[in-house]
């Protein structure tokens, strides 16, 4: 089979200890498979869980119940369960990620953060920062900001950064947290044709997207989150 | 010296295969009388990762760091260390001679006072030197090379080498501690708060260059901190304590960002914004 | 009964033990000497005595001394080389009135030889025992002044801060500038502080044929040499130990590789440089030899030409 990625019977719930306690369901039984050359898009309105199901995805929140099982080294190995070597491992390898903000630390410039997955996998620095560097060209990053720090970029800038550094690898499995928000159309195209290039290289792709051109261009599949919602009224 | 390349290669050859961990930690307690420093901490650490010790003040943390260094036996539990032979050997089983070069060449402990981890009145050489000669070597043009070459690592000017410690500033003393320790390439090192105590710039410095070791070296480290920023920042895992015990461990950007234990969600939500 | 007046010094006035000590004293410190002589190197701590004088001036040399010395024994004593000065002169008389034993200036004719910060410059022969006065046994006391980490440092033999302060000399001055107490390892083991003796005379204590005790009465300390040990002084591969070497021959004597003193002979700059082994000059002197001081013209010109 091409699934990259299957949700079965995912489920989380915020437990708000400085708030007495409140339990804050999150989503139940989210169940979906991402497959190999397809970008699957989180659908439904804001607050609904969709960056919270990526994030489950790339372990960086922990989920309550179900599977997430992805196929790392050749073998499906279930995040959900897995211990922070393992997930440390699958992000190394296997699950890229595009955050919505970029934690922008002090003195290490764009290059190197962009560089950052490629160096994490034994790439030489010279050839990983080659690689930044055609695609901050791609995006319209001005030359002059590659060797500074992203703290004082624009948000725009910053996502662009981001964006690199997501793509920048051979993941198969891209997760993409609203990686249009702060930018031009001149660069949402950019970021598309991005897509549709990983799209072809067989990537697994799965976003979250407000805008609706964009999710147009690049959906194969709309999911949608709100039929995971658990049971709650809206916020 | 491999090539960062060479190194990354062999560090991902060796965690995909050999998950002998570098230092195993089994029910490490520590009591004094009715108290409790630390109780039945058990996490095992492997070549290449970063771990967090956080916990606020008595919450054992550098109890539990001074058990697991050899500077404090535990009441009980067990500590055992991966030697560079592939022998593993318990820590406080161990010959002192033994136990006092390890301490000398395969670890290193930087102490939250550089004052507490140098010799303050011989020059910034002799003590990078330091680890050198007591392992032997004896041709002074070459200890001073090496000196000056960890010196300049940690960024400091080599025309500084002939001076001592005290003439240096807070951070630039932190730095040579770090060089010091560093000389012999230790597989492990212990930090204790490496950036109490220093103004905000200068911290975010050292903990650039912290990474950037790390990084390059494949350094195991264990860092305690009540900073949460330092963990985020240094760390791929995190365990958290109170009254000596663990509260959570787990992935230190899951543990900070999806916090499951009602005292990590109060740390958390107690950190200022800016 | 009526006691006389005056009194004649008489039997029943108490007397100074042999040698001043009382023997379980004499006992305990050969004790501790033996135990130095096995574990050459070692200091070996011991119950150091009130003397007669006070704490830096020789106490611990004496002890040893009055442990070892016998009725036939012959002996000499020397500080900075010289058997005239006011210490030497006290000690000696010191042993003599409550030894009782023959003293001598000569070093061939001696059997124990006392000393404060020289050795002899004639080479000592088997049977002969050269008795040194150590103020601050321990090498490693101004790096690490914690007892508790040097004794450490040589039980597990971690000498890298030894290396540490000759580092730290070129480093400062470009060469090694320990001049005086300059420090040894012995029989490839323990390092020790030969006692503030010029570096010139290091050599003097490899593979020596006499035994070699030192004293450190403050301290509390006692270690020793064995007869025919290795002596080897610490340094570096690339700043190899070398000895001071002096321009020119005793004014005296013509003496040449013999340490020297400088004396100072009017208040415009005139010096000379003698012996400082006072013994050694003047049996060179009553051998026929002169140095340039005593107007041997032959040795002047001879100096000049070279």
């Amino acid at each position: 089979m091409n699934s990259l990625l299957i949700a079965s019977e995912v489920h989380k719930t915020f437990i708000m200890h400085m708030r007495g306690g409140v339990e804050l369901p999150v989503v139940a039984n989210v169940s979906f498979a991402l497959k190999a050359g397809e970008c699957s898009v989180l659908g439904g309105p804001s607050g609904v869980g969709k960056s919270s199901i990526l994030k489950m995805l790339y372990g960086n929140y922990g989920c309550d119940g179900g599977q997430l099982l992805v196929l790392h080294h050749g073998k499906h190995v279930d995040i959900a369960a897995a211990g922070p070597r393992k997930v440390l491992e699958i992000r190394r390898d296997t699950i890229g990620y595009v955050s919505q903000f970029l934690r922008a630390v002090p003195r290490v410039s764009a290059l190197d953060v962009a560089a950052e997955p490629l160096l994490a996998r034994g790439v030489a620095r010279e050839e990983a920062h080659e690689r930044a560097r055609v695609l901050f060209t791609r995006l319209n990053l001005p030359e002059r900001l590659w060797s500074l720090p992203p703290a004082t970029f624009s948000g725009g800038e910053q996502q662009r950064v981001n964006i690199a550094r997501g793509f920048i690898t051979d993941h198969p499995v891209l997760l993409l947290d609203e990686p249009t928000a702060s930018l031009d159309a001149a660069n949402r195209q950019v970021v598309i044709d991005l897509i549709a290039g990983k799209k072809a290289q067989g990537v697994a792709l799965l976003g979250i997207f407000h805008d609706h051109d964009v999710r147009h261009a690049v959906a194969d599949q709309i999911i949608d989150v709100s039929a995971f919602a658990a049971g709650r009224s809206a916020a | 010296m491999q090539s960062a390349q060479e190194q990354d290669s062999a560090r991902m050859q060796t965690s995909g295969v050999a998950e002998h961990p570098l230092l195993a930690v089994e029910g490490i307690t520590r009591v004094y009388g009715e108290r409790i420093g630390c109780a039945d901490v058990s996490f095992e650490l492997f070549a290449g990762e970063v771990l967090a010790i956080v916990g606020e003040s008595g919450s054992g943390k550098t109890t539990l760091l001074n058990c697991i260094s050899s500077r404090l036996s535990p009441t009980c539990g067990r500590v055992s260390y991966r030697m560079r032979d592939g022998q593993t050997a318990d820590i406080y089983k161990m010959a002192e001679a033994e136990r006092r070069h390890l301490m000398r060449t395969d670890w290193g402990f930087v102490h939250q006072n550089p004052i507490d981890g140098l010799r303050m009145t011989v020059s910034a050489g002799a003590n990078v030197g330091e680890r050198l000669m007591a392992i032997g070597d004896r041709h002074y043009g070459n200890i001073r090379n090496s000196a000056i070459e960890w010196l300049e690592r940690v960024e400091i000017a080599a025309d500084r080498v002939d001076d001592q410690p005290r003439a240096f500033s807070g951070g630039m003393r932190q730095r040579l501690q770090i060089a010091r320790n560093l000389v012999t390439e230790p597989r492990l090192v212990f930090m204790d708060e490496p950036t109490g105590g220093l103004d905000v710039s200068v911290q975010a410095r050292l903990l650039d260059l912290l990474r950037g070791l790390v990084s390059d070296l494949g350094l195991a480290v264990v860092v305690v901190t009540h900073d949460l920023a330092v963990a985020r920042l240094l760390s791929d895992r995190m365990i958290v304590m109170k009254d000596g015990r663990v509260i959570e461990a787990g992935l230190t950007d899951r543990v900070l960002d999806d916090p499951r234990a009602p005292y990590t969600q109060l740390l958390v939500s107690s950190i200022l914004q800016v | 009964m009526n006691a006389p007046l005056t009194q004649e010094p008489t039997e029943t006035l108490a007397r100074y033990n042999f040698a001043y000590l009382d023997e379980q004293t004499k006992r305990m410190i050969r004790r501790a000497i033996l135990k130095g002589i096995a574990i050459p190197g070692y200091q070996v701590p011991f119950a150091s005595r009130e003397m007669p004088m006070p704490y830096g001036w020789g106490t611990g040399g004496v002890q040893v001394t009055a442990s070892i010395i016998g009725p036939d024994d012959v002996l000499k004593v020397i500080d900075q080389g010289a058997d005239d000065t006011t210490n030497a002169v006290s000690i000696r008389a010191f042993f003599a009135k409550t030894a009782s034993v023959e003293t001598t200036t000569v070093t061939t004719d001696a059997s124990i030889i006392q000393t404060r910060h020289r050795i002899p410059e004639t080479p000592l022969q088997e049977g002969q025992i050269l008795v040194y006065q150590v103020p601050i046994p321990e090498p490693l006391r101004f790096l690490e002044p914690r007892e508790t980490e040097t004794r450490k440092m040589h039980a597990l033999e971690e000498y890298g801060l030894m290396h540490v302060k000759l580092y730290e000399d070129i480093a400062r001055n470009g060469h090694i500038a320990t001049t005086y107490a300059y420090p040894v390892k012995v029989e490839g083991r323990y390092v020790m502080d030969p006692s503030p003796t010029p570096k010139f005379d290091n050599p003097k204590m490899h593979r020596s044929a006499a035994l070699q005790l030192f004293g450190a009465g403050r301290e509390k300390r006692i270690y020793a040499i064995p007869p025919h040990t290795d002596v080897v002084s610490l340094d570096f591969e690339d700043h190899p130990f070398e000895i001071q070497h002096f321009e020119q021959p005793c004014a005296l004597c013509g003496a040449e590789q013999v340490y020297l003193d400088e004396v100072v002979l009017d208040d415009r700059g005139g010096r000379m440089f003698v012996c400082s082994d006072t013994d050694h000059c003047e049996t060179r002197r009553a051998g026929g030899h002169r140095g340039t001081m005593l107007g041997d013209p032959f040795l002047a010109e001879e100096k000049e030409v070279s």
